[in-house]
């Protein structure tokens, strides 16, 4: 065994991507997001796949930009400033007012299946970004425990845009809508959000290539008490209840 | 960009994996090799030495998730050291630091390693 190093220190060197990370929060705040009618992702801590239930998959998903001229770095930017329009129908993203940017709260409500009267509303922290790629943690209460990264690249003349998500289930009854067909609707929700990047990047004929790949087959039944905190039972408590709420409007 | 260096250094049940550079989703072939040579070679604890580390991208932390349950499903622990306020910030950040055990120097993460 060699000597331990000891030269530089750490602490005396300067990172590059020191500006690209979020700074450690203890509790989510949404303060800085307009337009959504329910929050409830402020006083959350931030989740992750180290936290979630479920088994843990790799998604891949890329679109090779054929037809557009555009750079991995002017992609990236177009997509941050209009991150939101390129969402499938049926699901709304309430952006930060700052923008994607390091730290910054967005929420966001989805239909769980399409047409669906219940709306899972949820959000996400930018965890890092950067001019080629940024990255959301999902935080306490979302359906899923994830990490995803968008990003642009050049692969020979090509520019290809990039989804990946490292994610797993939450809890138990998560999981178990992942796999009566939620897993396949999350690859939907991001080929087509996908194929609507390309279309607005200048791709003349956008098509999606997915690789999806299960890192681990284990699930983590230490964190099935992540129930307590999820936005899929609560937002179905919010529309079983609405009745009540409408009666105790007239009464 | 600079490329990863990653050099190993083993003896016993702790093998040390001393990376230089940057790290990106594009070290995975070499922090992944390293990692299957020292397990190869009997380590039980494998310390990832950050001290040399310039860069790490959201590609890299989730390398180093892949990483993780890689090591918890062959049975072997994963400690770090080396950390820059930075890093041990961005672990915090992720909450790996409640996955990894960090020691602030390599006598402390070789100690916790062969206990």
């Amino acid at each position: 065994m060699t000597a331990p190093t000891t030269d530089p220190r750490p602490e005396e060197r300067t990172n590059r991507d020191a500006g690209n990370w979020a700074k450690p929060v203890d509790r989510l705040s949404a303060e800085g997001v307009a337009g959504a009618k329910v929050d409830s992702v402020t006083g959350k801590r931030v989740a992750g796949p180290l936290h979630g239930f479920g088994q843990l998959w790799q998604k891949t998903l890329r679109v090779p930009l054929e037809g557009s001229a555009m750079s991995p770095q002017a992609v990236i930017a177009l997509w941050k400033e209009h991150f939101a329009t390129f969402w499938p129908k049926g699901a709304t993203f309430y952006a930060p007012l700052a923008g994607i940017a390091p730290g910054e709260v967005a929420l966001l409500d989805i239909a769980p299946v399409p047409g669906s009267p219940v709306k899972l509303s949820t959000g996400i922290m930018v965890l890092y970004a950067d001019d080629e790629s940024f990255t959301f943690i999902t935080p306490e209460g979302h359906a899923l425990s994830a990490w995803i990264t968008f990003s642009a690249h050049r692969d020979g003349d090509l520019t290809v845009a990039q989804v990946q998500a490292l994610e797993r289930t939450s809890d138990p009854f998560d999981e178990l809508a992942y796999m009566l067909g939620g897993n396949r609707m999350n690859d939907r929700f991001w080929r087509d959000t996908l194929v609507n990047v390309g279309r607005a990047m200048g791709a003349t004929d956008p098509k999606v290539i997915t690789e999806v790949v299960c890192i681990d087959k284990r699930r983590q039944w230490r964190h099935a008490s992540n129930v307590r905190n999820s936005a899929t039972l609560r937002s179905v408590g919010h529309m079983l209840a609405a009745p009540v709420r409408w009666i105790a409007r007239r009464s | 960009m600079t490329a990863t260096v990653i050099e190993l250094d083993q003896e016993g049940p702790a093998a040390i994996l001393r990376i230089e550079g940057d790290i990106t989703s594009g070290s995975e072939g070499d922090l992944m090799a390293a990692y299957g040579l020292a397990t190869a070679n009997g380590a039980s604890a494998v310390i990832l030495d950050f001290s040399k580390l310039e860069y790490m991208n959201s590609g890299g932390i989730g390398l180093l998730v892949t990483l993780l349950v890689r090591a918890q499903r062959g049975g072997s622990r994963l400690i770090a050291t080396g950390l820059s306020e930075h890093y041990r910030q961005i672990f915090l950040l992720t909450r790996l630091d409640e996955a990894i055990e960090i020691h602030d120097d390599e006598a402390a993460a070789v100690a916790a390693a062969t206990t």
